[in-house]
């Protein structure tokens, strides 16, 4: 089984019901499956704090969300973080692939690369960092905390994920 | 007419619609006129009403969403009209009060004082209809008309606010009301 039917069948039995997508080279054949099987309902937003806004609403409405997106989305979702998701309490999962780590290429990547880490540390989101088939269960365990805490977690897949097998 | 006469319109054309109201004195203003455990006032994170009603759209199909939100809020937030438009939701309807200012903040003029017309640009998004109502006499009829769909309202207005209380609820307690009620 390819890493990604792994992480897409994680995904499918992790408890999300709603799905929010903005393209990443990384997350190409994920966000395929997602369309193509059509079994997870998804979205695919413009950007990523309409997500973060969009993502609030279904929570309010008794689902849970997720957002698949690219790591550099988080710099554009701050403040409906921290004044909508944790002002109010509502629990999102940010699933991300993590572009500007090591190994990366396009340079332009690498200052929100580095970033990144530090800033969900800042933001008080609580990451999970996916390198390896076997750590793809942090999905499911990030669900549930992100539902029984009423706090936003985070998946960090890496690239080498896609390497580890 | 001015921001708080026309939700005083939306009020009285209320069926049993779930609002999500813009921040700031949208909110105040709406609270002070008729406070419900169906309203989500939006208490931060300026721009996001329409996207957090599209939200509770797709997710609540057996209800319908209203939107109050306002021209500078939407212009921070466009694309969310495309969001809206192309996933067409049959029962969110996205009533923007354009008074040409951000008037939270002071009335310092936004672009629909000039050239720029969300209702053209609601259009190219692909909303089932559009209407602008510039009488608040037309509010009520306009509301109560319309069906099932995917609705840009524009309501003209001047700018201005209502001197009203500020909200006093706890942004927790807001939520667990607002979700008890919808999910009955």
């Amino acid at each position: 089984m390819s890493v990604d039917l792994k992480l897409y069948n994680a995904i499918k039995n992790s408890g999300i019901d709603l799905i929010l997508t903005l393209p990443c080279a990384m997350l190409k054949n994920l966000l395929e499956l997602i369309e193509e099987k059509n079994e997870i309902q998804h979205i695919a937003i413009t950007r990523e704090e309409e997500g973060v806004g969009i993502a609030a609403g279904v929570y309010l409405s008794g689902k849970i969300p997720a957002l698949l997106i690219q790591n550099s989305g988080i710099g554009n979702s701050i403040n409906a973080i921290k004044s909508l998701l944790q002002l109010f309490k509502i629990p999102v999962i940010f699933i991300m692939s993590h572009r500007g780590a090591e190994g990366e290429k396009i340079l332009a990547q690498i200052p929100m690369g580095r970033l990144t880490p530090k800033l969900l540390d800042l933001l008080g989101i609580e990451k999970f960092e996916i390198d390896s088939v076997e750590k793809i269960n942090h999905i499911k365990t990030a669900v549930k905390l992100s539902v029984s805490a009423e706090k936003s977690t985070c998946i960090l897949l890496q690239k080498a994920l896609w390497g580890s097998q | 007419m001015k921001r708080f006469d026309a939700i005083r319109k939306i009020v009285d054309s209320l069926k049993d619609e779930i609002i999500v109201c813009n921040i700031g004195a949208p909110s105040r203003e709406l609270f002070n006129i008729k406070d419900r455990d169906d309203n989500f006032y939006m208490l931060g994170s300026m721009g996001l009403a329409s996207s957090i009603a599209f939200g509770i759209a797709i997710s609540k199909p057996s209800r319908k969403v209203w939107c109050i939100d306002g021209d500078g809020s939407l212009l921070m937030n466009l694309g969310s009209l495309s969001t809206i438009a192309n996933n067409q939701p049959n029962n969110l309807t996205l009533i923007v009060i354009d008074n040409c200012s951000y008037g939270s903040t002071g009335n310092q003029k936004t672009y629909t004082s000039k050239k720029t017309r969300l209702e053209t640009i609601a259009k190219g998004a692909g909303f089932d209809s559009i209407t602008v109502i510039k009488k608040e006499d037309n509010i009520i009829s306009t509301l109560k008309a319309l069906g099932r769909g995917c609705h840009f309202v524009k309501i003209k207005v001047l700018p201005g606010n209502a001197q009203v209380e500020n909200i006093p609820l706890n942004p927790v307690d807001l939520k667990h009301r607002f979700m008890n009620s919808i999910s009955k």
